[in-house]
């Protein structure tokens, strides 16, 4: 019975590779945890609108997780994107509100300002060899420094952007039918999402493929796998890693364009942690920091499962801001822990395997 | 006659190699031109980086005071951080990013114990102080032992494992004291940080020193050194030679724990209270740099002890140096991003390596010139 | 150009590291449908060589000519070397566990921007069908045994229509069918007009499909030669350089304990087993005995002998040592009872590579000694010094990380490292695999040398006529099992093959 047992667990394990095995873990505890908001808090969770905000508060995360998950698949880090969100932010404001900018000169700021990250701190990392944690970090204390020398000649660092056009591109609502609710003065309100969700689920998807059907996708898993092998199945391993860490930066200068577009003002404390909240999400997701493993899709479910306790945690009335980090490190905890166990039983199982398959011949 | 000069060169360019190669040279090349920038900078400022006078606090005791004394008070806490770091860094080959978060653990920790549930604290006996430093550094070595644990039994990277407090550490912090901004307002809880009356040399310049000696001495009574480095190095190889891998890292996570106390209590000293946000922060990314700029791989294994806490005053004595030019706090990371970068650049093996080619190329043509000659 | 059929040229070609000349002057030509061995001791530059070859090394000077290419080649980089037909299989895998087996068989050589997956697994299910390897397209490589991955790897070159294959020591992880089953393949190849660069260190081998050999010495050329011009002897000779100190001479019987001795036994071991699914087996040894654990790789013998050290985790059976009960669940617990263990792999768990040659000699006996009592400077440079005299360790000085040294005195160091602990047993694993014939030698004598002085001594060797010369006993193990035991009379190479295979009959 147990011999039984055993052979059809090994069975269904060897069809199921580490990355899905990960990824389907976050997708379920995304779901049963959204579920199990939804039957037990009920009220908020029970409209579509809830989720709909999730998506719309946190569609700049998902776009910075994704360059995050990327770079950490192609076994590198880069800490620097909270820092470029801050910064592009507030170089966008600027440049709308007191250089009488318009905003489509904004986005080109953002890409660039996220492109010269790229390319400089990419060049340091594949082409010199420093450390990719290295690098970024003093990237970061760049772009936090430049956020506020950028803002020092403003009678005010913070500010919010009141141009005309600016605003009423900040304020288009993309209407989803029939999901709507009835508020609390029994008035019919629409479901709606903001024009950064959009933007975050085309990124999504267009990653999804580029790391699926891509060869510079596959190759970005392949330099993560092992770097060396890499190099010897005739990868450009240097131009992998200076590409993966442009697309980051990259992601991370639109990403800023897509937060100040939600939150229509600049300050040099916006986007504080980001970078924490991004790789927290991308291992949430299934990514491995060790490189190699990682999915976009479990990135995004990454964020969502991010927002969610974060939310489940404010219902409660756990009102404290206390709660909200320490929910969020117990469940990175976790996951983390879960991730750990996932790996060493997989080595055990490979053990078994190759002992049995050895009797068997 | 020929000869002879050339066999001069050669030595001159081999002593020059090894102390190019002695890893000490990174810090102390930082240091030289830090000092010599600010000599350039004395000619267009008023007063010099170099003044040290001699002054009178408002308790009416001797005080020194000046640049050079504020690197020694302020890369106190970076110093006795670094000691921790280096060996995090070398066991496991990954940072601990936490510290910050710890230190305010641990300063809430103290400021629990010395205020009670009142919130405020007009004197501390010696007993409590004793009381709330231990306690702060049983918490505080706690934390390193959570991190450890998931670092060595669990093998998640550092970086990683450390985030987890490094997210939830401030909002522990502020759980313990309920929120609350306990203050104190006894003279004698400042001495930690501030001077104790008629020694004008600031105190936690003793701490640090005291930690460096202790440190010390441990290298040198013990083989904490050889086999952190062994399990740096390899791992398996250690084992096999009767290490224990496992507790020799959540051993350095410890010692940090401890390092982590000490600058929690001199932090909340320094303000007679806390901050739950500001506290210690963005301090893991100079304790980080310091061990870098020590020289050490942050890779891990091989390490120098007494590279990282030079390291750390030079940290220190750049922030200062800033300050000097009327740097805004806010901005001055910008500033150090850009020494770092330059430093990282001039340190990369990749660079020196092309650099070194390029010298014996140059050298090679003179000494074609020189025959031809 | 030397002729029609030679594909591949290399010319005068030098290569220096800082304080090393790896190359020089070295020439080497291959021709089509021709295997090629490249012989040397360790640190004669073959790897270099080869190097160079695929563009892993700049070369400092020479040229590189390929049939079909009017100029000399310029090959920077290992995708330069790809380009124009030159594939290699290296020692280590050098594939992406993460990926799957179709993926590591096409990444980095298809063309475009995309990747067609279904077509992609088609062909190589195709391919591996055809190689008769057991493995599918879509496996994630981890999951494969590591003799399959290479052959994986083999895989890969064989489908990149190369003209030029390098295999690098692509047989020191297969076991004797897989070497079969490589062989058919090279000759395949080579009746498809492939050269092939073979490097290996088993002379069986290179006897057995080699058509050419050259041979390089300290990073110069010996010269090239007609497998059926040059005897085995003569080779020998010529890669180390003097003539052939005959290693089957050392054996002297009367140094050897005998196994029938009534004196007591320093180990035993009954019913022991460990988590990495070996059977229970029963072990013991005499003092200034020398057996030997023999199989084919996979067969348990490293295993067996890491149980017996602790370092995987025992789940069965006592182990007596001079008859009393004793416990072993960790190495420092076989330590302290005066075991001593030299592992398998020498880089992967043997030496600190960082550490100087000083450090990596006196650790297992800082260790024993304890964590609350270093050795002085004074104290660890005299232990150094004199383990750097006693089995004359070649390092420019003590202070010198031992990863700079050669494979053969990285050994040594490993030695002398167990060696200052003064073991009672001392379990060689493989203490010969990688390294040159010369310390080759020299091991095996010391090995004999200790048992006489009283040490118990295991040693395990894959090259079984090593394993004849040096040991009085053997415990012949297959398939994780202890299969039979040879002493005395039957301890040679025909008895060690019948055991090994003797359960085919059944």
């Amino acid at each position: 019975m147990g011999n039984a047992n055993k052979v059809t667990l090994q069975q269904k394990k060897s069809g199921l590779t580490d990355a899905n095995l990960l990824l389907i873990i976050t997708i379920v505890v995304f779901f049963v945890m959204y579920a199990s908001a939804m039957a037990f808090l009920g009220e908020g969770f029970l409209k579509a609108q809830t989720l709909f905000d999730m998506l719309n508060n946190n569609a700049a995360l998902i776009i910075v997780s994704c360059g995050m998950s990327l770079v950490m698949i192609c076994g590198g880090i880069d800490i620097s994107v909270g820092g470029v969100v801050a910064l592009v932010s507030m170089c966008s404001g600027i440049f709308i509100e007191y250089k009488g900018g318009n905003i489509y000169g904004a986005l080109a700021v953002s890409i660039a300002i996220g492109l010269a990250f790229g390319i400089v701190q990419g060049y340091l990392v594949a082409y010199l060899n420093i450390q990719p944690f290295i690098v970024s970090l003093a990237g970061m204390f760049f772009a936090k420094g430049m956020t506020t020398i950028v803002s020092s000649d403003l009678e005010s660092s913070t500010f919010n952007v009141m141009n005309e056009a600016f605003v009423k591109i900040k304020d288009i609502d993309i209407i989803i039918p029939f999901l709507g609710y009835t508020n609390k003065h029994g008035k019919y309100m629409d479901a709606h999402i903001e024009i950064g969700v959009i933007v975050a689920i085309v990124i999504v998807v267009l990653l999804f493929c580029v790391l699926r059907w891509s060869k510079l996708g596959r190759n970005f898993y392949a330099v993560g796998g092992n770097m060396q092998s890499a190099l010897m199945l005739g990868i450009n391993v240097r131009r992998t890693k200076f590409l993966s860490h442009i697309m980051c930066s990259l992601l991370a200068g639109i990403g800023g364009f897509v937060y100040f577009l939600h939150i229509g003002s600049g300050s040099p404390s916006h986007a504080s942690g980001m970078e924490m909240n991004a790789i927290a999400s991308s291992i949430i997701g299934g990514t491995m920091l060790t490189g190699g493993v990682g999915n976009i899709i479990g990135t995004f479910f990454g964020v969502l499962s991010l927002s969610t306790i974060q939310n489940i945690v404010s219902s409660l009335g756990l009102g404290e801001a206390w709660w909200t980090g320490i929910t969020i490190a117990a469940m990175l905890c976790l996951f983390l822990v879960v991730q750990s166990i996932i790996m060493s039983r997989q080595k055990i199982m490979l053990a078994v395997r190759n002992f049995f398959n050895r009797r068997k011949n | 006659m020929t000869d002879v000069k050339v066999k001069k060169e050669f030595s001159i360019g081999a002593f020059m190699g090894s102390i190019l190669r002695h890893q000490i040279f990174i810090p102390a090349a930082a240091l030289v031109i830090l000092l010599l920038i600010n000599l350039v900078g004395d000619f267009f400022k008023d007063s010099s980086f170099f003044t040290i006078s001699l002054l009178h606090n408002s308790a009416g005791n001797p005080v020194l005071s000046g640049n050079l004394i504020s690197v020694l008070d302020f890369g106190s806490e970076l110093a006795i951080l670094a000691i921790g770091m280096t060996l995090v860094t070398a066991a496991t080959g990954g940072q601990d990013i936490s510290v910050g978060a710890t230190i305010a653990i641990a300063g809430s920790v103290v400021l629990r114990i010395v205020c009670g549930a009142d919130g405020v604290a007009y004197s501390v006996s010696p007993g409590t102080l004793i009381l709330a430093f231990g306690a702060a550094c049983v918490v505080a070595m706690i934390c390193g032992a959570f991190n450890g644990v998931l670092v060595a039994i669990f093998r998640i990277q550092p970086m990683i494992a450390t985030l987890i407090l490094f997210t939830a550490g401030r909002s522990i912090a502020s759980w313990i004291n309920g929120g609350a901004l306990p203050r104190v307002n006894a003279e004698s809880f400042t001495y930690f940080a501030g001077f104790i009356p008629g020694i004008p040399i600031p105190t936690p310049f003793f701490v640090a020193v005291g930690c460096i000696i202790i440190i010390a001495i441990v290298l040198k009574v013990t083989n904490l050194g050889l086999y952190t480095q062994a399990v740096g190095i390899n791992e398996s190889s250690s084992k096999l030679n009767g290490i224990n891998p496992v507790s020799i890292k959540i051993l350095s996570f410890v010692i940090l724990g401890l390092c982590v106390a000490v600058c929690g209590l001199l932090k909340v000293s320094r303000a007679s209270g806390i901050t739950y946000s500001v506290i210690a922060k963005d301090i893991e990314m100079d304790a980080i740099l310091a061990v870098a700029l020590g020289g050490n791989a942050l890779s891990g294994g091989k390490f120098n002890m007494t590279a990282s806490i030079m390291g750390a005053y030079v940290i220190q004595m750049l922030t200062t140096t800033l300050y000097r030019f009327e740097v805004e706090p806010d901005a001055l990371p910008a500033y150090k991003a850009i020494v770092v970068i330059v430093l990282v650049v001039i340190s990369a093996p990749t660079v020196r390596e092309k650099a070194k080619s390029l010298w014996t190329k140059m050298t090679k043509g003179q000494k074609k010139v020189k025959e031809v000659a | 150009m030397k002729d029609d059929r030679t594909i591949l040229e290399m010319k005068n070609i030098h290569k220096s590291f800082p304080g090393v000349r790896a190359l020089q002057a070295v020439d080497f030509s291959l021709c089509e449908g021709e295997i090629h061995a490249l012989m040397g001791e360790n640190g004669a530059g073959k790897s270099t060589l080869i190097k160079v070859l695929t563009g892993v090394y700049e070369k400092d000077e020479g040229q590189i000519f390929l049939k079909g290419h009017e100029k000399a080649v310029v090959i920077r980089s290992p995708q330069d070397a790809q380009k124009l037909g030159i594939s290699t299989v290296y020692q280590e895998i050098t594939l992406c566990p993460n990926l799957s087996v179709a993926e590591n068989m096409y990444i980095g050589r298809t063309k475009g921007a995309t990747v067609g997956w279904s077509k992609m697994n088609k062909d190589a299910d195709k391919i591996l069908e055809s190689l008769d390897i057991p493995a599918k397209a879509t496996q994630q490589l981890a999951s494969c045994s590591i003799a399959v991955q290479q052959m994986v790897a083999i895989a890969r070159a064989v489908d990149m229509d190369c003209k030029v294959l390098i295999l690098d020591e692509p047989t020191s992880s297969l076991d004797e069918q897989e070497v079969q089953k490589l062989f058919k393949l090279m000759r395949d190849l080579k009746s498809r007009g492939v050269g092939i660069i073979f490097v290996t260190h088993f002379l069986d081998q290179v006897y057995e499909v080699c058509d050419k050999i050259t041979v390089l010495r300290d990073g110069q050329l010996v010269g090239e030669f007609e497998i059926k011009d040059l005897p085995r002897v003569q080779l020998v000779a010529k890669m180390l350089g003097k003539e052939f100190d005959d290693t089957s001479e050392i054996k002297n019987t009367e140094l050897v304990y005998g196994g029938d001795d009534a004196s007591q036994c320093v180990f035993e071991a009954k019913d022991l087993a460990s988590n990495v699914g070996i059977k229970p087996f029963d072990f013991y040894i005499k003092k200034g005995e020398v057996n030997g654990f023999t199989g084919l790789l996979g067969s348990g013998r490293s295993e067996s002998v890491r149980a017996i050290f602790g370092a995987d985790k025992v789940i069965s059976g006592t182990v007596k040592k001079n008859g009393k009960n004793i416990k072993i669940s960790k190495p420092l617990d076989a330590m302290k009872n005066g075991i001593a263990y030299l592992p398998e792999d020498r880089k992967r768990d043997g030496i600190i590579g960082d550490l100087s040659v000083r450090d990596n000699i006196i650790l297992a006996l800082q260790v024993l000694k304890g964590f609350f009592r270093p050795f002085s400077k004074a104290q660890a440079n005299k232990f150094a010094d004199e383990y750097i005299k006693l089995l004359d360790i070649k390092t420019a000085s003590k202070d010198t990380p031992i990863k700079s040294l050669s494979g053969g005195n990285q050994q040594k160091v490993i030695l002398a490292r167990w060696l200052l602990t003064h073991p009672e047993y001392l379990i060689l694993d493989e203490p010969t695999r990688g390294i040159d014939i010369g310390t080759k030698t020299e091991i095996q004598k010391l090995v004999l040398k200790l048992a006489s002085e009283g040490m118990a001594v295991t040693f395990i060797s894959s090259e079984t006529d090593e394993m004849v010369r040096t040991c009085s006993r053997l415990v012949v193990m297959r398939d994780r099992k202890v299969v039979g035991e040879l002493s005395g009379e039957d301890v040679n190479q025909n008895m060690i093959m019948s055991t090994i295979a003797g359960g085919d009959k059944e």
